[in-house]
């Protein structure tokens, strides 16, 4: 068994592989020694968090991207004069406007994160019952489609009479939302 | 008043309610981040926009019959009182941190709380004690639409909800459970079962300390992806992972009890007697021997103490409800002999 490389009495439960200007090295540790040697992190906030790794992200692209951005591309928000550069650095937009202004950037990025650009819940003054129908009906589409290819006609029909009926829900929904 | 008196009052309503498979769920958590179209969001806005924002939605509260809540300007508000609030989960840590133009809208049951210029204009939350993720879903979907009436939301056809930080966009919701996950843990499951929940879309991580080891043996799972699936999916999609979770936790504590019961009650037994005769505790020390006893009290090993209590008594312990409890500020040293005093006192009134 390996022991701690601290005490020399404990077994070794904490591996650490700390590579610093591509020098890698290694160390085996017991809970306590690794814990007074403070490389088991026990404080309340997460340092690997999503935004930082957002922000690694974001660090890379430029790296991989050959020199400044070709175009023009502007620098600054017209609406709140969040820069470009600013974003890159926290990982946060200014305001709602940013998402348009920087959207060459932005969409990309959102699809490498969310892994789509198309939202389907709910939208303001849209209530969850109306979006729900909408769901529902894109995916009962889905089916009809797959039924179509593989000739199930009878199948097709049945989920086309249900896609009528929530049509004709979804309609009152939005009616009585006043849309 | 007595002490139990005390403990019931300082206690949010998540934490000592009864809820669906509470043994295991501590609670279930919906928070929803929604932001004014145009005006800077709170880390880019300056002084006027944010005291714009913070007035906008106050009257938005305050007009609404539909609304229960406390308008609470965090600035007036004293410092014990908002670390308090952090610790019951109704705020975040970086909301009790430089307060200027920050608010939180707070029911009297304590089940919603709305921060005000947070990382966005609103985030909207509602905890439920339990498996309740539809029940905190309803409530906050309806605060959402009072809101979405009243001012108009920072949104894209495609892009959903707008938020300061990218990775919220689209329904803007995180939803999350706090599941208790003592014999996973023991069994050193954890390792395995992280990676596989990441898997599936979802984030798993020790709500008190870092990394697959958490104080307390308290995890939380939570939606990764805020874009491209309806609330409704992805509420779905979450409970049906914690759902195999809380089941592989069920069947971990069958084994330990099959496999070393003997060496299981005494473990949890050892954890009680630290409990009721340590004279200087830390809080980590506290969290971990509460956890034991919980699961003990779960297992039916331990017999004499209700099974709420080692639950409240993982809050209790924590800086800001002990002093709250004691009735004033402490550093640390002292709080340790507070802690093993309270728990000590708390225990006995308990049995």
């Amino acid at each position: 068994m390996l022991l701690c490389e601290e005490c020399r009495k404990r077994p070794a439960a904490v591996h650490i592989t700390k590579i610093v200007n591509n020098v890698k090295t290694e160390m085996h540790l017991c809970q306590e020694c690794a814990q007074t040697k403070g490389e088991l992190n026990m404080s309340f906030e997460p340092s690997l968090t999503f935004e930082n790794f957002l922000k690694g992200m974001l660090q890379q692209a430029q790296a991989l991207s050959q020199g400044p951005a070709v175009g023009i591309r502007p620098q600054r928000c017209p609406n709140c004069g969040h820069a470009y550069g600013q974003f890159k650095e926290s990982g946060r937009l200014g305001c709602s406007e940013c998402y348009e202004e920087f959207k060459g950037e932005i969409v990309p990025l959102v699809r490498r994160i969310q892994g789509s650009v198309g939202h389907t819940g709910k939208a303001p003054g849209i209530s969850s019952a109306a979006a729900g129908y909408r769901q529902q009906i894109e995916e009962l589409r889905e089916q009809q489609r797959k039924a179509i290819i593989e000739e199930k006609y009878e199948e097709a029909a049945k989920l086309r009479d249900k896609i009528r009926a929530l049509e004709k829900s979804l309609r009152e929904a939005e009616k009585q939302e006043g849309r | 008043m007595s002490l139990q008196d005390a403990v019931n009052k300082i206690l949010s309503q998540w934490m000592k309610g009864a809820g669906p498979e509470d043994d295991i769920v501590i609670g279930s958590r919906i928070r929803l981040a929604r932001n004014i179209a145009r005006i800077p969001f709170p880390a880019a806005a300056n002084d006027q926009q944010a005291a714009h924002v913070n007035e906008l939605v106050r009257s938005v509260v305050e007009s609404n019959a539909a609304f229960d809540l406390d308008y609470l300007s965090l600035v007036d508000m004293p410092k014990l009182e908002r670390e308090l609030l952090v610790e019951k989960h109704l705020i975040s840590p970086q909301q009790a941190k430089d307060v200027k133009h920050k608010a939180v809208a707070l029911s009297r049951d304590e089940l919603m709380s709305i921060m005000v210029n947070e990382e966005d204009h609103l985030r909207i939350q509602s905890i439920y004690p339990g498996f309740q993720l539809q029940s905190a879903w309803e409530q906050c979907d309806q605060a959402d639409d009072v809101f979405g009436e009243k001012l108009e939301y920072a949104f894209s056809t495609d892009l959903g909800y707008l938020t300061a930080c990218p990775t919220n966009v689209g329904t803007g919701m995180r939803a999350s459970v706090m599941l208790h996950l003592p014999a996973l843990a023991m069994t050193k499951q954890m390792p395995r079962l992280i990676p596989a929940v990441n898997k599936l879309g979802m984030a798993v991580r020790g709500l008190y300390g870092e990394g697959t080891e958490s104080v307390g043996d308290i995890y939380q799972i939570s939606n990764q992806v805020t874009l491209g699936h309806s609330e409704k999916e992805i509420i779905q999609h979450l409970a049906t992972v914690a759902r195999q979770v809380i089941d592989q936790e069920r069947e971990a504590r069958e084994q330990l009890l099959k496999l070393g019961k003997a060496q299981l009650e005494d473990r949890c037994y050892r954890a009680l007697g630290v409990l009721t005769q340590a004279r200087l505790i830390s809080s980590q020390e506290a969290m971990q021997l509460a956890s034991l006893v919980w699961l003990g009290v779960d297992l039916g090993l331990i017999k004499e103490l209700d099974a709420r209590l080692p639950k409240s008594l993982v809050v209790l312990i924590r800086p800001a409800h002990l002093q709250k409890l004691i009735g004033r500020n402490m550093d640390a040293g002292e709080r340790d002999v507070y802690r093993a005093s309270l728990i000590r006192e708390y225990l006995q009134s308990c049995q």
